[in-house]
Order: C-alpha cells, then sequence, then structure tokens
C-alpha cells in the first residue's frame, strides 16, 4: 500500500519544502495545511481520481500560495514583522543594498556624535546640556526611521511640531538653576521623545496595537544592543588606556572630550540598526533572557518588601529612596512589557506566565507600600513638584499594574485570551507620554520653576 | 451558482463559528461542512480558512488543541469559546437585521422570490 503511494509522499514532501520557504507560514501551520491536503487527496481519491490527479486538485483548492502566504502574513505579523516593517507594502525591491544602508546609518551615527560634542561645546552648564540631550540625540534616530520607512510629510510634520514645542519650552523656561522643576524636565523629556521615537517607528501609524507591541520588542532589544555595545566598547577604551598610559601617552582628555560624545549617541543609533537588520540574533535570547530575569525580579521586590517591613513603615524614609523605588518599578514595567512583546500569544498559559503574575503581583505590593509612604509624607510636609510627579507616576503603575494581574488571572483560568492583556498594556503606554509631557510643559510654570 | 467572493468574506466568520457551535472539528472537515451547507454554491480557497481560524483564536472565540487523526498524523481541532458564542450572537442579530431589510426590499420591488429563498 505505501509503496503504491511513495509517488504522492514524494509529491507532499516536495510541496512541504516549497511551503516551509514563507516565512510567514510556520512549521506547524504547514502540519495543519498537509493535514488538509491529505484530507482532500483521500476524498479526491474516494471519488477514483488516481494520486497524481488527487494531488493537483488538491493543491489547486488550497489556492495561490502567494496569496496564502499573504493571509498568513496579515494575521501573523508578528513573525516577520522586520520585512513588512523595513520594506513597505507593495515594494519588491529588498529596500536599498547593504553598503548603502551602512552608509547611513554610519552617517547618522556620526551626526549623533557631532551633535552631541556641539552641545558640550556651546551649551556652558550641565543642566542646559542635560536638557537638551535627548534633544540633540533625538533627530538622528527619528531620521533614521523616516529613512529606512520612507515616511510621508505629514508623519515627519507630526514628529517635528513636537519635537520643536518640547525644544522651546525646555529651553525658554526660566528654570531656577538647580531647582527641582527643572530636574523633573530632565528626567520626564526624554521619555516623550522615546514616545515620539515610537511614532517614527511604527511609520506613524502609532494607532496601531501590533505596531506598538513592535516597539515594546525593539526598545527590550535596542536596550541589550547597547548594552552589548558599549560593554565591548568599554573594554577596548580600558585596554588601550592602560597599554597607551604604559607607553607614556595620557587617554584620559582624548576619552571624555571625543570618544565619550561620540561612542555614546553613536552606539544608540547603530543598536537600532543592528536590532532591525540582525534581529534572529536577539529574538532567540529575548525569551530566555526574560525568563531568567522575571524570577530574579521577583526575588529583588519580594526582599525589598521584606526590607521595607522590617523597618517599619516608610513616613521617614529617605526621599531618594522613593526616587530610586519609581526607577525600579519601571524597570520591572519595562521587563514585563518586554516578556509580554516576546511572548508567542497564542500560546497556551505555562509556568513562565504564572511566573509573571507572581512579579506584578509583588511589584503591586511594592507599589502600594510606596503610594501609603508618599502620602504619609505628603501630608506631613506638604506639595512639592517632586512628590506630585512620583505620586503621578505611582498611581499610573498601580493602575497599569492592577488591571494587567487582573487580566493575567484571566488568562491563567482559561477565561481570557492572551491578546486581551497585549491589548491593555499597547494601550495604555500613550498615558504615561501624556504624563511625561504634562511634567515638562505644566509643571514648571505651576511651580514657579523652583 | 457562484456566490460573490465579498459575500463569502463577509460570512466566513460567522459560518465557521456557527459550524463549531455543532461540535469540535478540524479544518478540512469545517470546509466540507460549508460546502455541504451551501449546496457547494460556496467555494473558499482553502488555505485562506487556516489564516481565518488563527484570527479567531486570536481574538479568543475559538480555541485549539493538537490532537492525532485516524491515520496517526497530527491534526488541529477548533472549539468554539463563550467568547466566540457571544460574537456569533451578536453576528447572528447582524445578519438577520441585513437579510430581513434585503427580503422587504425584493418583496415591494416586486421581484421573482427566487433569491430570497436563499436567505431564509
Amino acid at each position: 500500500m505505501m509503496e503504491q503511494h511513495a509517488d504522492l509522499e514524494a509529491q507532499i514532501e516536495q510541496w512541504r519544502g516549497y511551503v516551509q520557504r514563507r516565512q510567514a507560514i510556520s512549521a506547524a501551520d504547514i502540519d495543519e495545511l498537509e493535514d488538509h491536503l491529505r484530507g482532500q487527496i483521500a476524498d479526491r481519491q474516494a471519488t477514483g481520481l488516481d494520486d497524481e490527479e488527487a494531488f493537483l486538485v488538491a493543491i489547486k483548492r488550497l489556492g495561490n500560495l502567494d496569496a496564502v502566504s499573504r493571509e498568513f502574513a496579515r494575521e501573523h505579523s508578528d513573525r516577520l514583522w522586520k520585512q513588512l516593517v523595513l520594506v513597505p507594502e507593495g515594494s519588491d525591491d529588498g529596500g536599498a543594498p547593504p553598503w548603502r544602508e551602512l552608509a547611513v546609518v554610519l552617517a547618522f551615527a556620526v551626526g549623533a556624535g557631532i551633535a552631541v560634542k556641539a552641545g558640550l561645546v556651546w551649551l556652558d552648564g550641565g543642566a542646559a546640556l542635560a536638557r537638551n540631550l535627548g534633544l540633540l540625540v533625538f533627530p538622528f534616530l527619528a531620521g533614521y526611521f523616516v529613512w529606512t520607512r520612507r515616511l510621508t510629510p505629514r508623519v515627519a510634520a507630526m514628529l517635528l511640531v513636537p519635537f520643536a514645542a518640547l525644544a522651546v519650552v525646555v529651553n525658554v523656561y526660566p528654570f531656577a538653576s538647580g531647582g527641582s522643576t527643572e530636574l523633573l524636565a530632565i528626567l520626564h523629556a526624554p521619555m516623550v521623545l522615546w514616545l515620539l521615537a515610537g511614532v517614527a517607528y511604527a511609520g506613524g501609524r502609532w494607532r496601531s496595537d501590533r505596531r506598538r507591541m513592535d516597539f515594546a520588542r525593539f526598545t527590550g532589544e535596542l536596550a541589550i544592543y547597547y548594552i552589548l555595545l558599549a560593554l565591548g566598547g568599554a573594554v577596548l577604551v580600558v585596554l588601550t588606556f592602560m597599554a597607551l598610559q604604559v607607553a607614556g601617552v595620557d587617554l584620559e582628555p582624548i576619552v571624555q572630550d571625543w570618544i565619550l560624545p561620540f561612542a555614546m549617541p553613536g552606539a544608540l543609533i547603530v543598536a537600532a540598526w543592528l536590532v532591525e537588520a540582525k534581529q534572529n540574533v536577539v529574538e532567540n535570547i529575548a525569551p530566555v533572557l526574560t525568563r531568567v530575569f522575571t524570577p530574579l525580579t521577583v526575588v529583588m521586590l519580594l526582599t525589598l518588601l521584606g526590607v521595607f517591613a522590617a523597618a517599619g513603615g516608610l513616613a521617614d524614609v529617605h526621599r531618594d529612596l522613593l526616587i530610586l523605588m519609581d526607577a525600579i518599578l519601571v524597570l520591572v514595567l519595562c521587563l514585563l512589557l518586554y516578556s509580554i512583546s516576546a511572548r508567542d500569544p497564542l500560546a497556551p498559559p505555562r509556568l513562565a506566565d504564572a511566573l509573571q503574575l507572581v512579579l506584578v503581583g509583588a511589584a503591586l505590593a511594592v507599589d502600594a507600600v510606596m503610594l501609603t509612604a508618599m502620602l504619609t509624607r505628603i501630608a506631613e510636609f506638604g506639595f512639592s513638584p517632586n512628590k506630585i510627579a512620583a505620586l503621578g507616576l505611582n498611581l499610573l503603575l498601580l493602575v497599569h499594574l492592577a488591571r494587567a494581574a487582573w487580566l493575567a488571572v484571566g488568562f491563567l483560568r482559561g477565561r481570557r485570551a492572551f491578546a486581551q492583556l497585549e491589548r491593555w498594556q499597547t494601550r495604555y503606554l500613550p498615558v504615561y507620554g501624556a504624563w511625561a509631557a504634562i511634567v515638562v510643559v505644566v509643571f514648571p510654570p505651576v511651580f514657579g520653576f523652583a | 451558482m457562484r456566490i460573490d467572493k465579498d459575500l463569502v468574506a463577509a460570512s466566513a466568520t460567522p459560518l465557521v463559528l456557527g459550524i463549531l457551535t455543532e461540535g469540535d472539528l478540524y479544518g478540512y472537515a469545517i470546509l466540507k461542512r460549508v460546502s455541504e451547507l451551501s449546496g457547494g454554491g460556496m467555494q473558499w480557497t482553502d488555505g485562506m480558512l487556516y489564516p481565518l481560524l488563527h484570527r479567531l483564536e486570536r481574538l479568543g472565540y475559538v480555541s485549539s488543541l493538537w490532537g492525532t487523526s485516524e491515520a496517526g498524523r497530527r491534526r488541529k481541532h477548533y472549539a468554539i469559546t463563550p467568547a466566540g458564542r457571544d460574537a456569533l450572537a451578536d453576528r447572528q442579530e447582524q445578519w438577520s437585521i441585513v437579510a430581513s431589510a434585503l427580503r422587504q426590499v425584493w418583496q415591494t420591488a416586486q421581484q421573482p422570490p427566487a433569491p430570497a429563498a436563499g436567505w431564509a
């Protein structure tokens, strides 16, 4: 029986190999399609067709592979988001040749370096530079996205107007030297710019949940690449530094004045390019990293909670601790967002998802402790811009985490689709941008630029 | 009679969800049922069913489970979820409004009743 159908088996095998080349169709999908093909073939054979005829009819009815593959791509855009993102729809030319792309990337990287160096030279005083640092680098990152995505002038204007407004606000406001509103503006302006970079990344389609999730994934991978580049760069610089020192040459002024101002912003642009160009490299480590760091972060949060409980009350803690805890919570949130973006939304609940819920729960507990501490401080010492900014951020985090926990419980119990949890994250993202913009634009005049 | 492509596309979701309320099925069996129900009038491009099923799964309307076929091969079975039943009820309501509007307009236009029979 089997030998009779050897030709048919060979044909099906050949068909599988052909379908496998489509990046939008996964191995499991091919199994599913093959099951379908075999069902159709068996039914055709039952009506009296021979193997060859049955196979041809079945293949014909399965449809044009290009069209089917496009449908798969539309539904599973996460599987080939890099291609979809890099090459605009309808163009088959695969973008610019590699050398040209590299040249453009390097030009943007050097441009960012020159901008920062110019800032160092002309913007005297640390605070003025700190306020403008993000603004100096942003045009080059956004420019890279505008170039790769061939953005329309309308989208470019959508980026330019908020950018210009932010630049004006940050530089025209008469900040009191060393005041807290200035520090808050320095901390929150990059956040606004980063979400603006997200608009550029999404090619202007920032309303799309998929694009937002892609941007979250991009952010995580960018961080990984940037850290790798920074570590490698640091090792190189330190070795050169030591070797030259032995030879009697002091590299320090050059490192400070030239290497760092160019390397740090330049590495950001190069990392952004690497994320897109060498996608598959990080794609494989990312889920592993999130799985390693989720339990470790849970341990960290629980330790912090334990220490707070042992200290008994937080009313008299140093305010630096509160700011530090805010940073930790934001980091936890980034980890959560990134692990959600790296997860296959169709996979059933696993242990990792339960762990993630534990992480969210621990973060919620820490957030609740922080909120009580803050409210006590406010009740005792009154309002200050710092406290309002921290309180606002904590409330935003509380809402975000609480809803995420609620949806995660529903998902683990099989009541909800993972997509709902995903959608909540992406829908909530602009809230942070709005809050950061308020802190930068509204806080200084309200608090008299103190 | 061949049904227009847009009409097939519009009716695909409620049809698949409706078929799954009859019991869990795998892809090929769903298509056979569609063909049976429409007397062969609704011809889908077979391959297009799967992206649709995956979309319904992502929306949480159906859930899937890998099993094995009689021949011992991997086979993916689909089942409708409570959310899917809600969505189906919603679609049903929409379709009956469309169908009744069409029926009325055809009756007043004194058309031959033949096309209306297809909607019942």
